[in-house]
């Protein structure tokens, strides 16, 4: 399939099931918000190494926020719903409780609902309020900016993981241009997060290793400097690869997401050095849901 | 179908326990069957047909006529549907109510929205003592729910109270918030002395500062956010704290007689 001169792949993204939340982190202005949101997403881009994957999903204004502050919302994913809890907590006492001015609220309702503030109460010492405000429970915590505001729980749904495309080029500022492009035209949609240093990853991964103690390696077969001596995917005019990976809180929120990005790709043509869009195919080995490319890409509106 | 309408006949002589009169009591019932039922009258039983005249027959939405402060227990314990009360009603007004929603055009008598668990009442002129407070032999006041006063309250609002809202956009009474364990309670006009009385927990958001006593501690002026969330609480109800805006609050602490948390914030003006 060649979209705009570009090849696409007949292959499949493939990604696994995970569960995630979201929290509206607010504060007296945007900088603020930022950096409350910032740390506590900070260190989360592959659950391999961080425990979870997070990211900032969009800017809010003061008329969408609980509070009516300016803030961000957030969405984190983990493999599993003790270490989401665990993660929450921790990222919550050490990024949002400490963080000048910043509050935190559910952004999302679930049938499970899990500790947001719950915990983080006791910090209180005693002092601690709690206010049940229309139907919902928030604490308030006194700290030495003033008070900590957050909210109790919020929900934790299950979400999918993973979801990818890799971007062949001529050249590696060509490769990171394009990316660059594609996560721009990502940010826009809702329900997802590109959780990699910029939404980029350079390292992207294989499933195994000659080494038994190492259960993702090197992706070899896209790695341009291995051509030769690896069953390399590339051919001889590829000299760099970019992979963006995307968690979503659903499979048509993160095929939204592949589709516009890899559109956004295509829409430069291929004299921005771009010859090829691929998808990380593990044979089935990593997850259940297959985001198969040519489909995403004639489907109009999922 | 039409409101479910109860008029009073006469001047009571005595007053009635009307707690029988709820939509939950009275959905499916036919007129005669609920012109049988049998009200408490001093040491007298009644009928309600003997009290009211009926008119109506939508057993969800009820309305008492020509009420009169003899009408005592409107709405209690009641659980689905609307009250609407044309007139004074007497004490005991939506207590342990749990849902729905109850009107009062003229004043209520003491202990109205006791031990109150859900639901809104609105009383449009005064009311009497202990609202929002135990109902008889109950430890704790009201459990939930929201009530709004557009008059006067009298002594000893919100006693007690553990969860809920209770708006009073003219004056309280003493002891308002007395032995109060959570919640929140406004007041718009005056108080009257002895404010959270061995008050535990529980935040009163008022308009004017009271005359406070010795163990009921300034912590200063403040900017706080949360009030931002409970102001936007505000702006469904037909209230005057709807309009209320201003973070900027001088926070009192107490009853630390009782070693309490409570909260008195005075609004900046």
């Amino acid at each position: 399939m060649l979209l705009n001169g570009i090849q696409i792949d007949d292959t499949f993204a493939e990604a696994f099931n995970m569960r995630g939340t979201r929290v509206i982190i607010t504060a007296q202005n945007l900088k603020w918000a930022y950096h409350a949101a910032n740390a506590m997403t900070g260190f989360a881009t592959s659950v391999i190494g961080c425990g979870v994957e997070a990211g900032i999903e969009r800017e809010m204004t003061a008329e969408e926020t609980p509070d009516g502050r300016p803030g961000v919302s957030i969405l984190m994913f983990a493999m599993g719903s003790k270490v989401l809890m665990q993660q929450l907590e921790t990222r919550m006492g050490q990024c949002i409780l400490t963080c000048p001015t910043a509050a935190a609220f559910a952004g999302i309702e679930s049938e499970d609902m899990i500790s947001l503030g719950k915990h983080l109460r006791y910090f209180g010492d005693g002092f601690q309020t709690s206010k049940l405000i229309a139907g919902k429970r928030y604490w308030r915590i006194p700290v030495m900016d003033g008070e900590f505001l957050t909210e109790e729980t919020t929900g934790m749904v299950r979400t999918i993981g993973g979801g990818n495309f890799l971007i062949l080029a001529t050249s590696q500022p060509a490769a990171l241009a394009a990316a660059e492009t594609a996560i721009e035209a990502m940010k826009l949609l809702p329900n997802v997060i590109m959780p990699f240093p910029g939404g980029v990853v350079r390292s992207g991964s294989k499933v195994g290793s000659k080494y038994k103690t190492m259960f993702a390696s090197t992706n070899d077969a896209f790695c341009p400097t291995l051509k030769g001596v690896t069953n390399s995917e590339l051919s001889p005019e590829i000299e760099s690869v970019m992979e963006i990976v995307i968690d979503g809180l659903t499979f048509d929120d993160i095929a939204l997401s592949m589709k516009a990005g890899i559109e956004a790709i295509c829409a430069l043509g291929t004299n921005s050095g771009v010859k090829r869009i691929s998808a990380g195919n593990y044979g089935g080995k990593l997850g259940p849901h297959l985001f198969k490319l040519h489909d995403i890409l004639k489907s109009s509106g999922l | 179908m039409s409101a479910l309408t109860f008029t009073l006949k006469q001047k009571l002589q005595q007053s009635i326990n009307c707690s029988a009169l709820t939509p939950d009591n009275l959905v499916g019932k036919t007129a005669a069957e609920i012109g049988s039922i049998k009200l408490i009258s001093g040491k007298h039983q009644l009928t309600v047909a003997d009290i009211f005249d009926i008119n109506g027959n939508d057993t969800q939405q009820l309305c008492f006529n020509n009420a009169s402060a003899g009408l005592d227990y409107i709405g209690a314990n009641m659980a689905s549907g609307n009250i609407t009360i044309e007139g004074d009603t007497g004490a005991y007004l939506g207590s342990g109510m749990k849902s729905g929603d109850i009107h009062c055009k003229g004043n209520s008598a003491a202990f109205a929205a006791s031990s109150m668990r859900g639901g809104l009442l609105t009383i449009d002129g005064n009311t009497g003592d202990f609202l929002g407070a135990g109902a008889e032999g109950s430890r704790k006041g009201m459990l939930g729910g929201t009530v709004i006063v557009k008059g006067n309250a009298g002594d000893r609002a919100g006693d007690q109270m553990r969860r809920g809202l209770i708006l009073i956009e003219g004056n309280a009474g003493d002891y308002c918030g007395s032995r109060m364990i959570a919640g929140t309670i406004g007041v718009l006009g005056n108080l009257g002395v002895y404010t959270a009385f061995n008050m535990h927990r529980g935040t009163l958001l008022l308009k004017e500062q009271p005359q406070l006593h010795a163990t009921i501690q300034d912590c200063g002026t403040h900017t706080l956010p949360f009030l931002n969330l409970l102001f936007k609480s505000f702006s469904k109800y037909n209230t005057r704290f709807s309009t209320l805006n201003s973070l900027r609050v001088q926070r009192f602490v107490g009853d630390t007689a009782y070693s309490g948390n409570g909260e008195i914030l005075i609004l900046s003006t």
